[in-house]
């Protein structure tokens, strides 16, 4: 599966404005890397387009197997977990439905959404639904997904914002966990990571 | 399978799923008598008609939302990165809408058009008709839904991208149930709309998808 991104001489527009152009950076397993930047800068952009849902303006985003060059729709169909602003959890469905389903449909089991669950400290929340979630108990659903269903390079947005100390610890070795298995982590962040991260900046 | 699953429940769970178009569909059955008067000759006439069209109708209110809840909250995201193809997902949510919220109505057909004063000889073509044809509306509905993801006044766009599209299905599943009240050969329209209908499920998957493609980006 990826065994490292790279990015050349990537540049973003969107809705008529330049975001950025010109940025090359490298990501290898084991590895974390907190994507700064001011409110506008491109961060999310650039993780959308990591995941091919963005076309970029120009340059080049490639991943790279063991074996050699990936071909991109299929790294991103099975080797990628993007968790954006909006966790993607139908509100009137349970948590337990949720994560099931989106563990499922990511590659994982119904016994590894069972074991996210715990890892989360979710169990208690399963049969209640995602309405009567608080936003932080949302975002560790969400999370969840990315421990039920392994795939190695996660894209996260704020993943933290929400969380309290407790469980940004909680998550933070999840992630250890994650990078030692050989994941690899890209996350836009406003506050510092859980675990050892390279800073990238962008900057318009 | 998964998918199917989720997309079933909540098609099920959608704003009084296929409850609200069934209710949508009689009270549109009810009031027709009201409307036209209630002299039987008249309304024997008009109900194989109208019951099509008021199914038709009610198709398109409960498909308009199909894509945008995804695509507001998210998860049209994570359907998108995943092994299996967009085209594919597209296919799989309107084809739990036509088990959803399709098969009751069609099941409802035929009640319908007899309770308005259809002879009861042809509830069945009725029922055949109206499975056939509701496959068809869901999958060229879908295709109105995907194309108005993100814009604003959705509705008033897929009602407009809908309305030619819902027009051959109407036309040859009323014709058939015309032709077999007046005793004429009925296979012709009926095959015409399986046509449609088959055509529509293998190719608007692929619009659908690339609608969808357009509005994450």
């Amino acid at each position: 599966m990826i065994a490292s991104v790279q990015v050349r001489d990537l540049g973003l527009v969107r809705g008529g404005r330049r975001l950025f152009r010109g940025l090359s950076f490298g990501l290898q397993a084991g590895e974390a890397v907190a994507l700064t930047g001011a409110n506008g800068a491109g961060k999310t952009s650039l993780l959308r387009a990591l995941a091919g849902l963005i076309r970029p303006a120009e340059g080049h985003v490639g991943f790279l197997g063991p074996a050699g060059e990936l071909d991109p729709e299929e790294a991103r169909g099975r080797g990628l977990h993007l968790l954006g602003h909006h966790d993607g959890l139908k509100t009137t469905r349970t948590a337990w439905e949720e994560l099931s389903f989106q563990a499922l449909w990511t590659g994982g089991t119904e016994a590894s959404a069972r074991g996210a669950m715990r890892d989360l400290d979710l169990e208690r929340l399963a049969e209640l639904e995602v309405r009567m979630l608080s936003a932080g108990q949302r975002r560790r659903l969400a999370l969840a997904r990315l421990v039920a269903a392994p795939r190695p390079l996660w894209l996260l947005d704020e993943p933290l914002a929400p969380l309290d100390a407790a469980r940004r610890a909680l998550f933070g070795e999840l992630m250890a966990a994650h990078l030692k298995g050989g994941g690899l982590i890209l996350a836009a962040v406003h506050d510092p990571l859980p675990v050892p991260a390279r800073a990238l900046e962008l900057v318009a | 399978m998964a998918l199917l699953r989720r997309e079933l429940a909540l098609a099920w769970g959608r704003g009084g799923g296929p409850l609200l178009a069934c209710a949508f569909y009689v009270t549109m059955a009810t009031l027709l008598p009201l409307a036209a008067g209630p002299s039987p000759e008249r309304l024997g006439v008009v109900a194989p008609g109208s019951a099509w069209v008021a199914l038709a109708l009610s198709t398109l209110l409960s498909l308009e939302r199909l894509f945008e809840r995804d695509f507001e909250d998210g998860a049209l995201d994570l359907l998108a990165l995943a092994p299996a193809p967009l085209e594919l997902v597209c296919a799989v949510k309107c084809l739990a809408q036509w088990i959803a919220a399709g098969a009751p109505l069609a099941l409802l057909a035929p009640v319908v058009s007899v309770a308005l004063g259809a002879p009861v000889a042809i509830a069945p073509l009725t029922l055949v008709c109206a499975l056939v044809g509701a496959l068809g509306f869901a999958f060229t509905g879908g295709l109105g839904a995907a194309l108005a993801l993100g814009s604003r006044r959705g509705g008033l766009l897929v009602a407009v991208i809908v309305l030619p599209l819902f027009a051959p299905p109407v036309i040859f599943g009323a014709g058939a149930i015309d032709a077999y009240v007046a005793g004429l050969g009925w296979t012709p329209g009926l095959l015409l709309l399986c046509a449609y209908s088959l055509a529509a499920a293998a190719l608007t998957p692929f619009a659908m998808a690339a609608a969808c493609r357009n509005a994450l980006s």
